[in-house]
């Protein structure tokens, strides 16, 4: 196996591109990130570690607007994340340019992927270290839920997660009847999962940065306000099993 | 240089012009004369076709230098069709509009050509923009141009309604049209009509003989 990961231009003898593979470890490697698709709409939920009490609150925003009416939920290096919002910020607004039109989430999905996968060609640059979920509503088209993953594939969605706890995660997203939920009932749920999968023993400290995209914010992706935000974490911490109950910690969610 | 709307100006074949888009209940119709002329006092064509398709339900009328718009509904028509291909569904009409908005907008001092573009998606239903010689972008409902729309505003004015009938609104074009043909020394020829729905696209063609005629003709 040696010498056969040294760049991304090279295949394996059993077909396999290692730095992506490695790419993809980057990304288990960092805290989970889920996004779920409903009826009216889309939430994002991101576990947030906090690693010093000396950041200030609502800091390494993990969620990024893309545009108007597209959100962004990142897992794996936040620095390959945060250019790759740009590219995906950028994509989006030429297309309203050229086209006059808010540009589909497929087609932007598909965009960014290309762009994803065209650093897993060459020897000269390392692939992106990043997953990230798309999520957009609109009039007509309704909620769109999209993935990118370091390889540079994109896939449509119902609900999924990425980071550490992906599987964890995905285990509690598959319980739910999202295609019958609104967005106000999902973003308990999906408070209630990140606490979950959180591991309160090798990670001490979180914070839990919500977003929502749908009919209850007029087409407009942003931060769940903060009175909502509070609820949802009241009922996850409360639908927590009793051991767990008391703990404190600095879940105090972000600052709006 | 002097920008006119007159298109005696324009170098070379011009399609001093006719042209409009109506919406009406369920549809559009596009709609134009067959005249090109040279300088104002040679008709260098009788029977040339002014609107031009650029996907399977979006129309172009053209007007000004027949050059520059033949080129640029080239330019525009390739590029609407790439775009329906990557999206995967029939292209919005405004996508359409605004892709030939790029281009006279980008172009603008090299170009003098006015579009009127028109069509139905299952969006918006019909709808009619216009691009202007400039680059600017406008949805209207209705909308007349080139050069013998200047008789006809009077007469669109009064006698447009919202949610006409087909045959409502094919009797409005044509009588547009032919008020036009009649005053404007450089349209003429026949009448083009493109009736454009969801179920599809038909193209009427009244010969000069057989447009309405109006008193003193």
């Amino acid at each position: 196996m040696t010498s056969y990961d040294l760049s991304a231009s090279t295949f394996s003898p059993d077909g396999r591109v290692f730095q992506v593979e490695y790419a993809m470890k980057a990304v288990e490697n960092s805290s989970t990130a889920i996004g779920i698709r409903c009826k009216d709409g889309v939430v994002f939920g991101v576990e947030k570690l906090v690693l010093s009490k000396l950041y200030e609150q609502g800091s390494n925003k993990r969620i990024f607007n893309v545009d108007r009416h597209v959100g962004m939920a990142v897992a794996g290096l936040l620095a390959d994340a945060r250019s790759l919002s740009e590219v995906a910020r950028e994509e989006a607004s030429n297309f309203r340019s050229n086209y006059g039109h808010n540009i589909p989430l497929k087609y932007l999905s598909e965009r960014v992927a290309m762009y994803v996968h065209a650093y897993t060609l060459y020897s000269a640059v390392r692939p992106f270290g990043c997953s990230f979920i798309f999520g957009s509503y609109d009039q007509d088209d309704g909620p769109q839920l999209y993935m990118v993953d370091p390889s540079g594939i994109s896939f449509g969605y119902w609900g999924c997660a990425i980071g550490k706890a992906k599987q964890a995660a995905k285990t509690e997203i598959e319980k739910l009847q999202m295609k019958d939920m609104t967005c106000r009932e999902l973003v308990k749920e999906v408070a209630k999962i990140i606490y979950i999968v959180h591991d309160e023993v090798k990670d001490k400290a979180f914070e839990l940065e919500l977003s929502w995209v749908g009919e209850v914010t007029n087409g407009k992706h942003e931060l769940v306000p903060k009175d909502i935000r509070v609820e949802a974490e009241k009922y996850a911490k409360a639908s927590f099993p009793s051991s767990v109950a008391g703990e404190e910690g600095n879940c105090s969610g972000i600052s709006t | 240089m002097e920008r006119h709307l007159m298109d005696s100006k324009i170098k070379g074949v011009s399609t001093g012009t006719t042209i409009l888009a109506v919406t009406f209940n369920g549809g559009v119709i596009i709609g134009s004369d067959s005249r090109a002329s040279i300088g104002g006092y040679y008709v260098s064509s009788k029977t040339i076709n002014k609107l031009i398709q650029v996907h399977d339900r979006i129309f172009c009328c053209i007007a000004g230098s027949l050059a520059d718009a033949q080129a640029v509904t080239k330019a525009a028509k390739f590029q609407i069709s790439f775009h329906s291909i990557q999206m995967e569904s029939p292209p919005l009409v405004k996508a359409a509009a605004s892709v030939l908005k790029e281009l006279c907008y980008n172009n603008k001092e090299e170009l003098q050509a006015g579009f009127i573009t028109a069509g139905w998606d299952r969006k918006k239903g019909p709808q009619v923009y216009t691009v202007a010689l400039g680059g600017m972008l406008l949805s209207q409902p209705f909308t007349i141009g080139g050069s013998g729309s200047t008789y006809i505003y009077g007469y669109a004015d009064a006698k447009y309604k919202p949610d006409m009938s087909k045959e409502e609104c094919l009797q409005f074009a044509t009588n547009a049209l032919a008020l036009a043909m009649g005053r404007d020394n450089v349209s003429g020829g026949v009448a083009h009509l493109v009736v454009i729905t969801e179920e599809g696209v038909e193209h009427v063609v009244i010969p000069g003989d057989k447009l309405p005629k109006f008193h003193d003709e």
